[in-house]
């Protein structure tokens, strides 16, 4: 019983990543209709933003939890606004092939200097030890990724679904010609939108490095799997990505203790079987 | 029609305009889609406080001449004068900066935003807009609806959505894209008494027309738009001696 409380939480845990790099793509592919090959590069830089801030600047995690959302967040607007921005109208191939390199850029770079293997990154004393719950132990630095996750995930599902800059984003996202005849600068929101995606995937990096550590691929093995969840989940759907994410995550886990021959495949196994019942993904809109 | 109480509101809905009172004046417009040149010259004026409407067949280029002014079409030359000052380099948000709304013909409705949204959308652009209270004496359907999905309204309530949502914005200039197309007659007819009263709070419009015999009922001028050109212009008071002419042009 213990192990499999233990096999949820770490399903928990990927499911809280996967909320977060799906909940950018989704916000990513609804405003620039780009499939953001990049992310998991830039969740890779968000863990090594954190690595650096500690070991270049002496600057700690609850800092590092800001300043390297931040930080990527700002790199991606300058990609958007040197090279995305001119795929506006391409087809999403072209979107593909340019985020796709610039993953296998960025992670070239870091294997370069930092080699394939991880680079520790210590838990805050804050979260360090654990809490016995009386059916199992908690490593509380586990349960606050978790808990951080959930409410960032619902603190961005607010944003936009219910606030007035999340009805510019919506209405953007369907009609932007007519938006910015309104009087909205949508080529800036469209940068600014993308720099939320990518600071969502860079926080997701911060939060991984104590559990995961600091590796220049350890976006890329993650994304692959983050598109699974995509496609089952179907592209455009906030609140589809995050409820997706996490479920996800928790069969995952629970794959793991009852067959865990198959805890590696079970999310392509789902994908292929609502590709076949519904090709837009279990929540998504007709494209 | 409830009685609106607009009357603060008369001087300030004044559009921006030059010393000869003219609000808007284009002059040889030239506009392309991609490689197709779709208009050859367009020149006409809009003075304060008027109603203009242009005329003309399918594709003579009347939405493409809008959509040119609001800055839409990306490639265009010649001159587009607003309010004195010359807007044809500018993009489409300087330009609803500057206090010109656009309601195009396909009313643009977003179906992710409920009525509520939809109608709040718009920025405020300056002072002297329509309060919420006025807009729902103007369209009290709209009130009942707040919370609807907005392309769960009727085409007429979508319609005084997509109207209702650029009197809030301070715009004094507005531009209308065949707001009774494919409307009830009795939805007509209130959209032209909207129209009307628009015009007497002191809102410069631009209209374009299919339905010559509502345009009629609320336009001081017409322009003939025909080839991307405006081939001939009147006023509403010399309609009956135009009506021959009126007929080729339009081919009714």
């Amino acid at each position: 019983m213990q192990a499999l409380y233990a096999q949820l939480l770490v399903g928990l845990i990927n499911g809280s990543f996967y909320a977060l790099l799906s909940l950018g793509l989704a916000v990513i592919f609804g405003m620039l209709n780009i499939i953001n090959f990049a992310h998991g590069a830039l969740y890779m830089m968000g863990a090594f933003c954190a690595y650096f801030l500690l070991n270049v600047a002496g600057i700690g995690y609850w800092p590092a939890l800001i300043i390297a959302p931040i930080a990527v967040g700002i790199f991606g607007m300058i990609l958007e606004r040197t090279m995305l921005q001119w795929l506006s109208g391409l087809d999403h191939l072209y979107g593909l092939l340019l985020t796709f390199g610039i993953a296998l850029i960025v992670q070239g770079v870091f294997q370069n200097y930092f080699g394939s293997s991880g680079l520790p990154y210590a838990i805050p004393d804050e979260l360090k030890g654990g809490m016995n719950l009386g059916f199992m132990f908690l490593p509380i630095y586990r349960g606050w990724v978790v808990v951080f996750s959930l409410a960032v995930c619902l603190a961005t599902w607010y944003l936009i679904e219910r606030t007035r800059l999340g009805a510019y984003l919506r209405a953007a996202t369907e009609n932007p010609t007519l938006v910015r005849a309104f009087g909205i600068n949508v080529p800036r929101m469209i940068t600014l939108t993308y720099g939320l995606g990518v600071g969502l995937a860079a926080l997701a990096g911060v939060l991984s490095a104590p559990i995961n550590q600091v590796r220049p691929l350890m976006g890329a093995d993650l994304i692959i799997v983050v598109f699974a969840v995509v496609v089952i989940g179907g592209m455009g759907s906030i609140m589809g990505s995050i409820i997706t994410g996490f479920a996800l995550g928790v069969i995952e886990g629970l794959t793991k203790y009852f067959y865990p021959e198959a805890s590696n495949t079970v999310v392509f196994v789902l994908m292929v079987l609502v590709l076949l019942i519904k090709p837009t993904g279990l929540t998504g809109r007709a494209a | 029609m409830p009685d609106l109480k607009m009357a603060e509101a008369t001087a300030t809905n004044a559009a921006p305009s030059t010393a000869n009172g003219q609000v808007l004046s284009v002059q040889n417009l030239e506009a392309w889609y991609g490689e197709s040149h779709i208009l050859h010259g367009i020149n006409f004026d809009v003075n304060a406080g008027e109603v203009v409407t242009l005329l003309g067949r399918n594709g003579a280029g009347k939405t493409s001449t809008l959509k040119s002014i609001m800055g839409i079409i990306g490639k265009r030359t010649g001159s587009v004068n607003f309010g004195g000052r010359e807007i044809i380099r500018a993009t489409s948000d300087r330009i609803a900066r500057m206090g010109v709304a656009f309601c195009p013909e396909e009313r643009g409705i977003f179906a992710s935003l409920d009525v509520r949204e939809n109608l709040l959308l718009p920025p405020i652009v300056r002072s002297g807009g329509l309060s919420l209270d006025q807009i729902f004496d103007l369209f009290p359907n709209l009130k009942e609806r707040l919370n609807s999905q907005g392309t769960k309204l009727s085409g007429g309530e979508q319609q005084m959505l997509a109207i209702a949502r650029i009197l809030r914005t301070g715009a004094s200039f507005l531009m209308l894209d065949e707001p009774t197309e494919g409307l009830a007659p009795v939805i007509i007819q209130q959209i032209g008494h909207t129209i009307a009263r628009l015009k007497n709070e002191g809102f410069t419009i631009l209209l374009v027309e299919q339905n010559f015999r509502f345009a009629s009922t609320v336009a001081d001028r017409y322009y003939i738009v025909e080839h991307g050109q405006v081939i001939d212009g009147f006023a509403n008071s010399e309609l009956s001696s135009n009506m021959d002419k009126l007929h080729t042009y339009l081919g009714v």
